[in-house]
């Protein structure tokens, strides 16, 4: 199958180092301290963050830093085919887990002791949508989080935003479609701290030789600082709404 | 700008679900004239007035005229480029490498990524609208975008298309007009004409010839639906379709779903299907599956006869016999080894453009200066073909290519068109090129992307390459090498060496191409494409360029070259005592021929070191092949002759057998040991994707017509192992000399030929190579002139770590297709080499009429097949004359292999040397071929 054509174009029309398109839009839950929704082309999440709370469970108290705690799940409507997905699968675990370790890495976690941070992340559509590939919006999972933590004013050392791509036709290519992921290659998921150039998640589940691989790497790492660039924006431009709303 | 597509799909499951997909759309897509001041002009291609946009059915049907260079300045539209890829991959291939083609104005636009052309998907829309459709609205984009100052012109034979888009203001014309309107008329040859037209007037024209013809000759082609349920019922059979490549009145059709090749006999049965078709066969009743095989030589409705040919040297190239069990046709209540079909229908054609010449007695016919003639290809497994010219007059004595555009089943013909001439039938050069386009060998020069992957010449050893510390330098060990007299392709180099411990110490260096042919690279792509060099009698065609060929990775004599070496310690048994690969410099001594090696051993008087390596060494050989013979390696024999050129004129000036000396086997023992070490050391470290070679044990089946030969000449053969075949051989001595030679010639020929594998397709049991006896086996020791030894060398050098495994590595779908591709090939090119030989062997004779001394090796009911030693070739010798029916006169016992004639003064019986008389006949002007008679 040809993935990229020989003018260069993908099978959605993009380049292959374009991204799909991003919104993200704050404040969606007001119950939450904090909530977003971010969409990276047909993939659409809504994120909710509580706290810095009680913990409470008190057994799981931490006396020196915060517990933070994430649950993930897909919409029962998000793909399309009227499947019950049953909570607490293997696949939701482990996205809510790397969600956590990931957000856990720059969150200030010793400002806030024996407190509690939950992070509930649901994907609301995602492209494509058979059930082998719901893994891909782990990234966008996790700029939903990042967005809805600063939404909730929770102290971090830096918005951590994550991107992937892919090897296809010997090209990477960045934010792999629904298509593109199908075909089975390599995908590199990376999640950074644009300002403090660490990487805090970096997720692969194929073969790809060490060269290539850090080419790929390097062009999620791209993606994730163009994904910075923007959520530093619209961060702004809500700040600045609310900075309006109070009349300052 | 985004846009989404919403369209239904039927999941694997058989739901059917909403899809969505993103299109994004843009406004960096240029419309690629230069003549344009809005755009971007980098990429421009389109340089003249009128640019040409091409529709779907123009694409696809026309393509050969496409490829001709009147036809330029042409838009692709993604659209159409789509819709071709879907309809037909090998249409697409071609017009994509127009596209890529720097000679050609053939641009790419990816009209539905374009902000202003993007068509959106109407409700109700048939896919066939929607794309004439978006052809319109980038017609008309085109026109608009461009201006007065370019004309635009859509071509499409799309009726409706075509008057939508004139109402729509774009000026449109079918491909018809336009190349009229060109004023070449031998482009009008190229032209298809589109299957409504062209059968009227075909229909027409046979109506007006041959009114007894106007009849359906053919059963309607089934429906796909109800190919596809049949077959999921199980009553169709789906398989390819090979037609007997010396009888194209039979064809075999490999099922799967019954686990038994099917056969078909007769033009009827195959139902207007090719060689190489994926078809649905229906199985007939049983007692309609053996029809009456017929023994003769000639098939009874076919006007061809049995070519005089080389002799085959394997199963592949002889001629299929199909198993009869001896007295099936009086018993008629045994039941056929084969169950028989016919074709229903064709899920896939293979229909692709074949060499040959016209047919010259068919009466011309036609109208309006359109003649009607009837092509006949070179390749006998193709029916003939009848097309239209209007130059008849010059392609009569012409070989040409045609390519097929259908078969109607009221046709006995598939009609087609022509595409292109070769030559005068007959020239040398023409036939030669005739021979590499049926075998689909590349033999253009390398285009300039491969060439510049060169290293600069003159190429010496660099400084860089001394200090390597993973080359050995090996320049103080005196290598030679020992190949065919006026080898430049030298790509294995050996030394000897005497250890004071009494043992030996024996390399084997061969070139070290992959030091200059990088994975990916341009030269690479092209090597692997070609697959192998090909070797014609007299030329031939590299698979890497010429510096790399005969300069840079030669081991020529008295330079340095680098090297992958394999370097045994030996004992004086020829044990091998320790192993060892490494890359290295090496400086050739000497480089040898055959001759000249030989002639040091067998004269006495030489006691250099040179001399006393090659004895050392052949001394060892002996040894290994004793061993190698022990273990149950066969030693078979085929007739290669070898033919003396003229130099100047190229003609032969003679033919002799090919003869094998000490030193010949002397080198090939040597590349077995390294090619089997070879094997052994990649398969340890890469167990599931190496390249091997296997050779496939025959089964009893394929042994059959050599048991029942030697049966009849009251000889006995163990076939049950390749240890007890290999001494039965040689056990098989009779009364003249050549009689064992003979036996093992017609062994060999009864084999399939060993084949390349990637090693994760196959269970290790199943990687023997019957022939050598060795349960592994690769080719490591030419990498110039074969592919497969390239990817070897890769893999060794990734096992000892001097490079990184190429990523294809890990793609064992596309590891197992370039085997295959491999397999091709090699089995092409060697079908070129002996096409060659023949057509030297036409030309040798046209002026000497020869005698000669002939072995029978198959009885027919009017003759039989004779195989002529000296000069390698076999061919029938008919008792009877060709209009009267075999076995009035003569008998044939079939038990003993003999034929009789009816007053019992003469009989012959196989294997029985016979006088015959060669000469080369022109039963047809232009036709020549090779005419064996008996001499009483």
């Amino acid at each position: 199958m040809e993935y990229v054509s020989h003018d260069g174009l993908r099978i959605d029309g993009r380049r292959p180092t374009e991204m799909r398109q991003l919104r993200a839009q704050i404040g969606n839950v007001s119950k939450a301290d904090g909530s977003a929704v971010f969409e990276m082309g047909n993939t659409k999440v809504i994120a909710a963050v509580y706290g810095p709370r009680e913990v409470q469970n008190k057994s799981q108290q931490i006396s020196d830093h915060a517990l933070v705690r994430c649950e993930y799940s897909m919409a029962n409507f998000s793909t399309g085919d009227r499947m019950r997905k049953p909570k607490g699968d293997r696949r939701s675990t482990e996205i809510s887990l790397v969600i956590r370790q990931t957000m856990e890495a720059c969150i200030l976690t010793h400002l806030m002791p024996r407190s509690q941070i939950d992070i509930f992340v649901q994907v609301l559509q995602a492209d494509g949508g058979e059930l082998e590939f719901i893994s891909r919006t782990r990234s966008a999972c996790i700029n939903a989080a990042t967005l809805a933590l600063a939404d909730a004013g929770i102290p971090m050392r830096d918005i951590v935003t994550s991107c992937s791509a892919g090897y296809l036709n010997s090209t990477p290519l960045l934010d792999l479609n629904y298509t593109e992921d199908s075909a089975g290659g390599p995908d590199v998921t990376v999640g950074i701290l644009p300002k403090l150039d660490q990487v805090t998640l970096l997720q692969m589940d194929a073969k790809l030789p060490v060269d290539i691989f850090e080419n790929v790497m390097q062009l999620a790492i791209e993606g994730c600082k163009a994904i910075e660039n923007y959520i530093r924006e619209v961060l702004l431009e809500n700040t600045k709404q609310l900075e309006y709303r109070r009349g300052l | 700008m985004l846009q989404s597509n919403t369209f239904s799909r039927k999941t694997k499951g058989g739901r059917i679900r909403k899809e969505v997909r993103e299109v994004y759309l843009r406004d960096d897509i240029y419309c690629g004239a230069t003549a344009c001041k809005i755009c971007d002009a980098s990429g421009a291609r389109l340089t003249s007035s009128p640019i040409i946009i091409l529709d779907t059915n123009v694409v696809l049907h026309q393509i050969d005229l496409l490829e001709n260079p009147a036809i330029d300045n042409v838009v692709l539209l993604s659209v159409v480029l789509n819709e071709v890829k879907n309809k037909n991959m090998a249409v697409y291939n071609r017009i994509l490498a127009l596209s890529k083609n720097s000679l050609r104005k053939f641009y790419v636009f990816s009209n539905q990524f374009h902000k202003d052309t993007f068509v959106k998907r109407m409700d109700g829309e048939s896919p066939n609208d929607f794309n004439d459709r978006a052809i319109r609205v980038a017609s008309h984009w085109y026109q608009t975008h461009l201006g007065g100052a370019t004309s635009i012109l859509l071509i499409t034979n799309d009726r409706e298309n075509k008057r939508k888009a004139i109402e729509e203001g774009i000026s449109a014309e079918t491909i018809q007009s336009y190349v009229k309107s060109l004023g070449q008329p031998e482009l009008l040859d190229l032209l298809v004409n589109p299957a409504s037209e062209s059968e009227g007037v075909a229909m027409e024209v046979v109506e007006d010839l041959r009114p007894s013809k106007i009849q359906v000759v053919y059963p309607e082609h089934k429906p796909m639906s109800e190919i596809t349920s049949g077959l999921h019922r199980g009553i169709y059979h789906q398989g390819k379709l090979r037609v007997n490549r010396y009888n194209s009145f039979e064809a075999y059709v490999g099922s799967e779903s019954i686990g038994d090749e099917i056969i078909i006999y007769g033009r009827k049965n195959m139902n207007r299907a090719f060689d190489g078709d994926i078809v649905a066969v229906e199985l007939l009743p049983q007692d309609q599956w053996h029809e009456e095989k017929n023994l003769s030589i000639a098939d009874e409705d076919d006007e061809e006869e049995e070519d005089i040919r080389l002799a085959p040297s394997s199963a592949d190239d002889a001629p299929r016999t199909t198993n009869l069990e001896v007295g099936s046709a009086t018993n008629m209540n045994s039941t056929p080894s084969h169950p028989s079909g016919r074709v229903v229908g064709i899920i896939k054609r293979n229909w692709h453009s074949y060499c040959g010449s016209l047919e010259p007695k068919s009466k011309p016919a036609g109208t309006g200066g359109f003649t009607f003639v009837l092509f006949v290809s070179k390749d006998r497994r193709i029916p003939k073909i009848r097309i239209q010219t209007r130059q008849l007059e010059n392609l009569l004595d012409k070989r040409i290519i045609v390519a097929v555009d259908s078969w109607d089943r009221r046709s006995s013909y598939p009609s087609g068109h022509y595409v292109r001439v070769i030559g005068e039938i007959g020239d040398r050069d023409t036939e030669s090129e005739v021979v590499l386009i049926e075998n689909d060998i590349d033999s253009r020069p390398f285009s300039a992307q491969v060439l510049s992957c060169l290293p600069p010449l003159p190429w010496s050893v660099s400084s860089e390459d001394l200090a390597n510390p993973i080359r050995l330098d090996l320049r103080h060990v005196r290598v030679f090498s020992v190949d065919p007299p006026g080898c430049k392709d030298i790509d294995d180099a050996l030394h000897c060496t005497a250890l004071p411990d009494g043992n030996y110490e024996v390399g084997v260096h061969i070139a070290d191409v992959t030091n200059f042919v990088y994975p990916g690279t341009p030269l690479d792509d092209e090597a692997s494409q070609r697959g192998t060099s090909v070797y014609l009698v007299e030329r031939r065609i590299d698979m890497l360029p010429k510096p790399l060929t005969e300069d840079i990775c030669s081991l020529r004599a008295d330079v340095e070259r680098l090297a992958f070496s394999v370097i045994w310690k030996m004992t004086p048994e020829a044990e091998i005592i320790s192993s060892k690969f490494t890359k290295s410099i090496i400086k050739s001594c000497a480089a040898l021929s055959y001759v000249e090696a030989q002639a040091r051993m067998d004269d006495s008087r030489l006691m250099d070191p040179l001399t006393t390596d090659l004895r050392n060494m052949n001394a060892l050989a002996k040894i290994m092949r004793q061993r190698r013979i022990d273990r149950g390696a066969l030693t078979l024999a085929s007739a290669e002759v070898k033919f003396q050129i003229d130099t100047e004129t190229h003609d032969p000036l003679d033919i002799g057998m090919y003869q094998i000396r000490e030193a010949n086997q002397m080198v090939e023992e040597f590349m077995l040991a390294a090619n089997v070490s070879v094997a052994k050391q990649i398969r340890d470290y890469f167990p599931s994707c190496s390249l091997l070679r296997r050779h496939p044990t025959p089964t009893r089946e394929m042994l059959e017509p050599l048991l029942r030969t030697a049966a009849a000449i009251g000889l006995s053969l163990d076939v049950s192992s390749s240890k007890a075949l290999a001494d039965s051989l040689d056990h098989a001595v009779g009364d003249d000399p050549y009689f064992n030679k003979l036996i093992r010639i017609l062994a060999t020929r009864c084999m399939t030929q060993a084949v390349y594998f990637c090693s994760g397709d196959l269970s290790p049991p199943e990687y023997h190579h019957y022939g050598l006896a060795a349960p592994l086996y690769t080719h490591f020791t030419s990498p110039i002139r074969r592919y497969a030894d390239v990817i070897v060398h890769r893999l060794l050098s990734a096992s000892l770590e001097i490079d990184k495994l190429p990523t294809i590595f890990q793609d064992r779908a596309q590891l197992t297709s370039i085997a295959d591709n491999l397999n091709y090939r090699h089995r092409n090119a060697q079908m070129a080499g002996r096409a060659s030989v023949e057509l030297h062997t036409l030309i040798y004779f046209r002026n000497r009429p020869t005698d000669a001394e002939a072995r029978i090796v198959k009885i027919r009911s009017n003759g039989f097949i004779v195989f002529v030693p000296k000069y390698g070739i076999e061919g029938p010798v008919y008792l009877t004359s060709k209009g009267e029916k075999g076995g009035g006169e003569w008998f044939v016992d079939e038990e003993k292999q003999k034929i009789v004639k009816m007053d019992n003064t003469i009989s012959y019986s196989i294997l029985q040397p016979v006088r015959i008389h060669m000469e080369v006949v022109e039963p047809q002007p232009n036709r020549p071929k090779l005419q064996l008679t008996l001499i009483i």
